[in-house]
């Protein structure tokens, strides 16, 4: 397994020179967005409206942060599982979304999408939100502040480890390692 | 008749909170550390070094282990030798919770009505059994739920002609279902018999007792440590990356039931297991 250090935004080449399995530490920016922040980018989308931020090459991070202490650029910040934003997906990679930072399966339907417009999901480990906070150098709430801890926040972060989980290439290692380690029938 | 004042509650219910998010169960961390060891999948082993490297700087900087700090479920056994002075015992609780999300930055996760979708903003109201039981103490057990694993957990009725082996089947088609969403290595609670609601409640009693402690009763306990050993040849692993360590613990527990029905649910629990108990 190869680690590679990925810069954002993400580019097409970008997306598809990373395979599942590949290690990554991302640096640049991501936006946090879950369940009731991706229903109004959906809303805003249908309206024909300007989203908070541009879409195009940008990488979504399902997650809400715990508030940050003082002191503290940000508290506890691990991904949430990602197949409850499935059905919202595909409207955000028509639109250039390049990655997704979460955890768990996604359906069939976002498996194909990230294929015809290429686009990668990364998992980070659930539950280690003390530990992935330390990435995170800058954060700010640019949309949905009412929602509270699901806010559209953007983070500047410096060396996110993320492993890709699903590829471009329709690579699934959710598919593929369990059955490895499996021993009943 | 022994006086518990409400204040008392209060500040209790804050510091637990605030505890069981920012430190580790000790016998949690046991079972990771001995995870790590036996784990066989290179990914697994190093997910399971980063879980205890996040427990340790969560410790250590007291902050949150995971960022969601749960839903407050609180088990409350109240001696009928013990009078509550000072208010009310569910005013008191809930106002714990929110003192305790407020000073320990945990986050707000609790919308007020589940179509409209409010967040409360202080993480209230938490859920709260009572069970009336003899002496003259309170105890409080109270757990922060996260919703990752929650969300994962099912319930069956299963025939009573199912049996032993319904169960079983039962309880591993939900974690091999559950898959990577509840942040395996998890931990299982089941609850067997009763009604609906009798078996969802122990279900999730069933995630308040240490997973080294098994079941008092000799074949539930059997049943705990084979079906223990089953879940973890599923393959899923940490994180759902494959391996060996898929659950770190199953805690079964049982109540009487109807002639006509063995209600069967799994709730399931991330590996952070975040539950305290404290008496007043």
């Amino acid at each position: 397994m190869a680690l590679k250090k990925i810069q954002t935004p993400l580019t097409d080449e970008s997306v598809l020179d990373l395979k599942a399995g590949d290690r990554v530490e991302l640096s640049g920016t991501i936006f946090t967005a879950r369940d009731a922040a991706h229903q109004r980018l959906i809303e805003t989308i249908r309206k024909g409206e300007d989203l908070p931020f541009e879409l195009n090459g940008s990488i979504i991070y399902y997650s809400g942060s715990s508030p940050a202490a003082p002191g503290k650029v940000i508290g506890a910040c691990g991904p949430t599982t990602s197949y409850r934003m499935d059905e919202m997906t595909l409207p955000l990679l028509e639109l250039g979304l390049k990655g997704m930072i979460g955890k768990g399966e996604r359906s069939q339907e976002v498996i194909n999408a990230m294929q015809t417009h290429k686009a990668v999901y990364f998992a980070a480990i659930g539950g280690a939100g003390a530990l992935i906070a330390r990435a995170v150098k800058k954060n700010d709430v640019i949309a949905y502040d009412d929602l509270g801890a699901e806010a559209i926040r953007k983070l500047e972060v410096e060396g996110f480890k993320a492993i890709v989980v699903i590829d471009a290439h329709g690579n699934n290692l959710y598919e593929t390692e369990p059955s490895k380690y499996k021993t009943t029938t | 008749m022994r006086e518990v004042h409400v204040d008392d509650v209060i500040q209790k219910i804050s510091q637990m909170c605030i505890d069981c998010n920012y430190n580790i169960g000790r016998d949690i961390k046991e079972a990771l550390v001995k995870a790590e060891i036996s784990e066989v999948s290179p990914i697994g082993k190093s997910i399971i070094g980063d879980l205890l490297l996040n427990s340790q700087i969560a410790g250590d900087q007291q902050m949150p282990i995971c960022q969601d700090t749960g839903m407050v479920v609180v088990f409350v056994e109240i001696g009928q030798e013990v009078h509550i002075v000072g208010g009310l015992l569910e005013d008191a609780i809930q106002r714990g919770i929110r003192e305790g999300y407020e000073k320990g930055y945990l986050r707000k996760s609790v919308v007020s009505d589940p179509l409209i979708r409010k967040n409360s903003k202080d993480n209230t109201p938490g859920v709260v059994y009572y069970d009336i039981v003899e002496g003259g103490k309170l105890k409080i057990s109270l757990a922060a739920k996260g919703f990752g694993s929650e969300n994962m957990s099912k319930l069956k009725m299963l025939k009573p002609s199912d049996g032993i082996e319904g169960v079983e089947a039962f309880v591993l088609s939900v974690v091999e279902e559950a898959g990577p969403n509840p942040c395996p290595p998890i931990v299982v609670g089941v609850g067997i018999g009763g009604t609906v609601d009798k078996a969802a409640q122990i279900a999730k009693k069933a995630l308040f007792r240490n997973i080294d402690e098994s079941s008092p009763i000799p074949y539930v306990a059997d049943l705990e440590t084979r079906l223990l050993e089953k879940i973890n040849q599923l393959g899923i692993g940490p994180q759902g990356l494959g391996g060996v360590n898929t659950a770190l613990g199953v805690n079964i527990e049982l109540f009487p039931t109807h002639i006509a029905g063995l209600p069967v649910v799994v709730n399931i629990n991330c590996h952070a297991s975040r539950h305290a108990v404290a008496y007043l």
